[in-house]
């Protein structure tokens, strides 16, 4: 279980979160939600340790996660996948040895085991093994995405993280990415946090729903409630008024 | 009035603060070279990007350095009546000056720029953050390498530079000018000293480290988008350029 106690951070003397308060139960899927710049994606940088808070506690399984450092942290890091947004492939590296790079650098295995494992995590992705040799400039968005989805994956993460991973894609590629997303999970059963604004397409791989609202989680539930959740804000959101937008 | 003095204070504030930020990411990235794993072949491929791709314009700029100084040379010892001089005065000013610095300009320039927007673009596309998260100190994986890669290539790059110089300065001076090949090689072996050597030595590591030093704490520590890359490389290279000369004063200062 993933337990945030009055998280709050600060950049430049401007609130980002204002004491966020949220808990996420093992081997389910919450998703945050809330307009772009409200500040989901630094929410996930804390969780995954890439920020510190100036206060509150990130629990995972009675560990505070920000009161770890250096070596400490990065172990407990070895528990996380983490989809980032635009993918973070590495350039000089080809898809093959995109995917195998956790493996490489985390564990000895042996070449062979790593190619059986590539290989069955791009079957997994639907990319065939053509894309092995090809680098990540010659790949279209989805099949980013897609990569990048295996090599989060590919060390069997316990808990997975997802920052925006439909942004940018077309509807049918962002269905196959929800999908892939949703038969990931319930092969392996990570708890997972997903941020997106990407609505009303994100509710349907999500087990409970937060809404993110200067700095504050305003509305928290299962996806039925917070669609028919009675806060104006929420409401405005989910429709996508150009009021609350521009707000 | 009050105004200018705040302003010159916070300047010197934040230069203070990024010197001292920029000596400890380069103790950190030193530590992280005698912590396992020590990334042997990340270290080989950067002394190629850094050192092999940089050979071919540092030998331009030595050769052509190396003839203009004989040129230059040749018409000023003819008034005294020293041609015969030419060979030392060249060595000398290739190896204790010439060749660190300008190796160490023509390398910031092709590979500290380009150090510095690989850097740069690792951060705003999340690789950077994408191998913290795999449990991978991108320090020792990015950093490291390329700082081991910058104090091993620079001076070899150097020597290379001198060696070229000197035959530029021999094909001006004696080949077209008519030094005797002799004099040209006898007063080199007669004026060039160890320290002379040494101290180029001395020069070309400080200059190898401080090149990608100041490459990867700016490219590290980039701003966002395509701006920040861009101001990020070109702060490398004036940086560069200027704390290798400000370098060179204290570094000759220091051997004469």
């Amino acid at each position: 279980m993933i337990k945030i106690i009055n998280l709050v951070k600060s950049f430049n003397g401007q609130k980002v979160l204002d004491g966020i308060n949220l808990t996420m139960p093992t081997g389910q899927i919450t998703l945050v939600i809330g307009k772009s710049g409200v500040g989901k994606s630094v929410l996930l940088k804390h969780i995954v340790g890439l920020l510190k808070p100036d206060s509150g506690q990130i629990i995972i399984d009675g560990q505070d996660m920000s009161r770890l450092g250096g070596r400490d942290l990065r172990e407990f890091k070895r528990r996380f996948g983490v989809l980032f947004q635009g993918g973070a492939l590495f350039d000089s590296l080809n898809v093959f040895e995109n995917i195998a790079f956790p493996l490489r650098e985390k564990t000895r295995l042996p070449e062979a085991e790593i190619a059986q494992r590539v290989r069955f995590r791009l079957a997994q992705m639907n990319l065939t093994s053509e894309v092995e040799t090809k680098l990540p400039d010659e790949l279209s968005g989805g099949m980013k995405k897609r990569v990048a989805l295996a090599r989060a994956m590919i060390q069997e993460p316990e808990i997975m993280f997802f920052d925006e991973p439909v942004t940018g894609l077309d509807p049918p590629m962002a269905n196959t990415v929800f999908h892939l997303i949703s038969k990931t999970h319930q092969e392996s059963g990570y708890t997972a946090l997903v941020v997106s604004h990407d609505l009303p397409e994100v509710f349907q791989v999500a087990d409970q729903v937060a809404m993110l609202h200067k700095g504050r989680i305003i509305a928290a539930g299962a996806p039925e409630e917070i669609q028919n959740h009675p806060d104006p804000v929420v409401q405005s959101f989910i429709r996508g008024e150009v009021d609350f937008l521009e707000a | 009035m009050a105004n200018l003095v705040r302003q010159l204070g916070q300047r010197s504030l934040n230069i203070v603060q990024e010197a001292g930020g920029m000596m400890i990411f380069l103790l950190e990235s030193l530590a992280l070279a005698f912590v396992p794993p020590f990334r042997l072949r990340r270290v080989l491929q950067e002394i190629y990007q850094i050192g092999v791709k940089s050979t071919v314009i540092v030998m331009l700029t030595g050769a052509f350095t190396g003839m203009v100084m004989a040129l230059q040379g040749y018409y000023t010892l003819k008034q005294y009546g020293s041609e015969g001089a030419l060979g030392s005065a060249v060595a000398l000013s290739l190896i204790r000056e010439m060749g660190p610095v300008l190796t160490g300009i023509m390398v910031s320039a092709r590979a500290g720029s380009a150090v510095a927007a690989e850097i740069g673009i690792m951060r705003i596309t999340e690789q950077l953050d994408a191998l913290d998260t795999m449990a991978v100190n991108p320090i020792q994986y990015v950093v490291m390498p390329k700082l081991l890669a910058g104090v091993i290539a620079v001076p070899l790059l150097t020597a290379i530079f001198d060696v070229v110089g000197i035959l530029g300065g021999y094909l001006v001076g004696v080949v077209l000018l008519g030094v005797s090949s002799g004099s040209y090689f006898a007063g080199m072996k007669q004026s060039v000293v160890a320290l002379d050597i040494n101290g180029g030595i001395v020069k070309s590591l400080v200059f190898g480290i401080t090149i990608i030093l100041v490459a990867c704490y700016k490219g590290y520590h980039t701003g966002p988008g395509a701006e920040g890359v861009s101001k990020a490389t070109n702060q490398t290279v004036v940086l560069s350029a200027v704390l290798i000369l400000a370098w060179d004063y204290v570094l000759t200062s220091f051997f004469m």
